[in-house]
């Protein structure tokens, strides 16, 4: 009898040790983002599948890339997974600053993730960060001053449009502005915006040659048609607002119409945030009549630096965070609307979050968004609003600083363009490209 | 002899103080004020001041999200240790330079300062691979000795400003009765600048505990103090305003409470000497 017990006891103790000795604690590095907390909250899920336990690192997006930037480059070693985005991945994934996610499992089924994620996801043809959350950007509108204004929002509308529009629905007496656009400095706020409207434009960044093109005609008619309409018809102190400004004046019934990331929808229509949540209609970003279209497209994604000691673990927990059944424990948690949209073609298929009134709008901005191909005359560098290039992020903050100070009536549009081609072709000249 | 204040300028010069308290503790009552809100009131516009559905739903979301006993724990160790660490050097360091300075003293103390003026992110890189080096990396010993150099300069300084008011004499017959260099310091010198070494220690510990750079920098999720804690609630997509208010007022709460108790101590130190 005792001895039973005792071979009851040692086995019981032996296999706490063997699971704990296989059980690894994983350091992931993230953004304070919805999606991501909420992946937070359920990380005991994955715990009780592996074994393995996860400790969050979370920051500022722009503290993040900084600190993970930081990190990758000294081989620190501080991370086994690290939140990134569509700008980095390709750049560190070239450097082989990442684990290649070629051998994930079938079951994970890499072939669902939507071609437009896993190709700005990719160098070469290998996936190097698995999609958490795609967007692309659109129009959110408030049907009701649309309908007031008598006029009908188009489902691909052209910017004049939108202009119109924008007047038509502006009331400076109810502090309604017709419409809100990220004017920011930075190169992911007001940057990437411009950005994406320069390209509807015929504008792109660089020719062939890596020569800036900011004098060109393009350019300035971007601007000046953004300056103007956003002079008649855009919130006060525009040139400051970036996505939260914009966020929480479209909440407070501000504005006519935001043209922001797709994973805004879900905020605007979020009854207990949004005093316009029953208003709120959705239509593709505006062209200019050129063959392409103003949204961008985005992922916030899951990569492991090389080097890490745990990679197998870390493996598991992107197969775990990226996965449907992950996408399910969600939607049973905390319902469809709240689920992380935009990376996984068969999540379009499910006629549950069919019924999301701003599902189809998402989808069909992504599918519209071509990286390789997001300019009207060709261009050297992969990106819609951004140029894939380790020198871009430096470049684009100081361009989009002086499109800033043109927005807020510091200087002029000419001048800001003038400024932004010296500085452009002078980095270019240094980094190398020119 | 003293001029004589009037009763009315007395009453400018109270009011003008607190206005001008008032303005500077402004921005932290605001935050205060905005933890208690909801995330729709804390980006109401116009801004609400007062009369509001006041609620605590923001601390019991930031207190179920994170383990904020061991952000604050690791906070009282890096500054706390720094600050210690820093004094134990610069105590002998400013006691040199204040009672036997050479001819490149005042050289030397401009340098230390100079070092002050050097952008952080600067020497990034080198620090972070002699982290990697030494494995230092997240953890708070590295932190604390970073930041101990970090401050040192300023320590030095003001402990040299300090020791400068003691007259030498003092420390002379201390000698001449026998006094080793060790006795000299430890039981002439630094009773005498207690209230000295009481400031630097309290305006240290201050700087140290608000330190965001190589707090940011350094750690990941072991050694992350309350500087990295209130980073995790700031974000630029999505309104987290009102959490991130909470955050922030958890965060410095524990060092308000520490000023206002030992205010008297920091004014004396920081003002003394300022009137011959």
């Amino acid at each position: 009898m005792l001895s039973k017990k005792l071979l009851c006891l040692s086995s019981a103790v032996a296999m706490t040790v063997a699971t704990s000795a296989l059980a690894d604690t994983l350091t992931i590095a993230t953004v304070n983002n919805g999606d991501m907390i909420r992946m937070q909250g359920l990380t005991d899920d994955f715990t009780k599948k592996t074994g393995h336990t996860v400790e969050w690192v979370t920051l500022e997006e722009n503290v993040l890339r900084q600190r993970v930037t930081t990190d990758i480059t000294t081989k620190g070693g501080a991370f086994d997974i690290m939140t990134i985005g569509m700008y980095e991945t390709p750049i560190w994934g070239k450097n082989g600053w990442l684990v290649p996610l070629n051998d994930l499992s079938a079951e994970y089924n890499v072939g669902d993730i939507l071609p437009a994620m896993s190709g700005g996801l990719s160098h070469d043809g290998t996936l190097f960060a698995a999609p958490f959350y795609g967007e692309s950007s659109m129009i959110m509108y408030r049907t009701d001053l649309m309908k007031a204004a008598g006029l009908e929002m188009p489902d691909a509308p052209s910017w004049s449009f939108i202009a119109k529009a924008a007047r038509a629905m502006t009331d400076r007496d109810k502090e309604i502005n017709g419409v809100c656009l990220r004017g920011k400095a930075g190169w992911g706020e007001g940057g990437a915006f411009i950005t994406a409207m320069s390209n509807s434009f015929g504008a792109r960044w660089f020719d062939e040659n890596w020569n800036a093109q900011f004098d060109t005609r393009e350019w300035s008619d971007t601007l000046n048609f953004y300056v103007n309409m956003m002079n008649d018809s855009g919130p006060p102190g525009f040139s400051t607002n970036g996505f939260n400004e914009n966020l929480s004046l479209f909440q407070q019934g501000k504005c006519g119409m935001w043209i922001d990331a797709t994973v805004a929808a879900s905020f605007v229509t979020n009854p207990k945030d949004s005093t316009v949540a029953d208003k709120v209609g959705f239509a593709l970003a505006p062209d200019n009549g050129m063959g392409v279209r103003s949204n961008w497209l985005w992922a916030w994604a899951l990569a492991i630096p090389a080097g890490t000691q745990k990679e197998a673990a870390a493996k598991q927990f992107i197969e775990w965070a990226t996965s449907t059944s992950y996408i399910e424990l969600v939607a049973s948690k905390e319902g469809w609307a709240n689920v992380p949209p935009g990376a996984r073609a068969s999540l379009y298929e499910n006629p549950n979050y069919k019924a999301v009134p701003f599902a189809q709008k998402t989808l069909d901005s992504i599918l519209s968004a071509d990286p390789n191909n997001s300019t009207v005359d060709p261009s050297p560098y992969v990106g819609i609003q951004f140029a894939a290039i380790p020198e871009f992020a430096g470049i684009a903050t100081e361009v989009s600083q002086e499109f800033s100070a043109a927005y807020a009536g510091q200087q002029t549009v000419a001048e800001a363009l003038a400024k932004a081609q010296a500085l452009t072709n002078d980095a270019m000249e240094a980094a190398g490209y020119r | 002899m003293a001029r004589k204040i009037t009763n009315n300028r007395k009453i400018i010069n109270t009011a003008a103080a607190w206005g001008i308290g008032l303005l500077i503790f402004f921005p932290i009552l605001w935050t205060i004020l905005t933890s208690f809100k909801t995330e729709a009131t804390a980006i109401a516009d116009p801004p609400v001041f007062l009369f509001f559905d006041w609620t605590m739903e923001n601390y019991s979301v930031v207190q179920e999200r994170s383990n904020y006993g061991r952000f604050l724990w690791n906070s009282i160790f890096i500054a706390g240790g720094s600050t210690i660490l820093g004094i134990i050097v610069a105590i002998p360091a400013a006691w040199s330079m204040a009672f036997v300075p050479s001819k490149r003293t005042k050289d030397i103390l401009l340098w230390m300062l100079s070092t002050k003026m050097l952008p952080a992110v600067g020497v990034l890189y080198p620090i972070y691979l002699l982290f990697i080096k030494f494995g230092l990396l997240d953890s708070v010993l590295g932190l604390t000795i970073v930041l101990m150099l970090i401050n040192l300069p300023i320590i030095v300084w003001m402990l040299y400003t300090y020791f400068r008011e003691i007259p030498g004499e003092i420390l002379e017959a201390s000698r001449m009765d026998g006094a080793s260099l060790k006795s000299e310091i430890l039981y002439v010198l630094t009773p005498m600048a207690v209230p000295g070494i009481a400031s630097t220690l309290l305006l240290n510990f201050i700087l140290a505990w608000n330190e965001a750079f190589w707090t940011l920098n350094l750690t990941a999720a072991k050694a992350a103090p309350l500087t990295a804690f209130i980073a995790s609630y700031s974000s630029p997509e999505g309104l987290f305003y009102a959490k991130l208010s909470a955050a922030s007022t958890m965060a410095i709460a524990p060092i308000l409470v520490l000023g206002w108790f030992s205010q008297k101590q920091l004014v004396r130190g920081l003002t003394f000497g300022a009137v011959k």
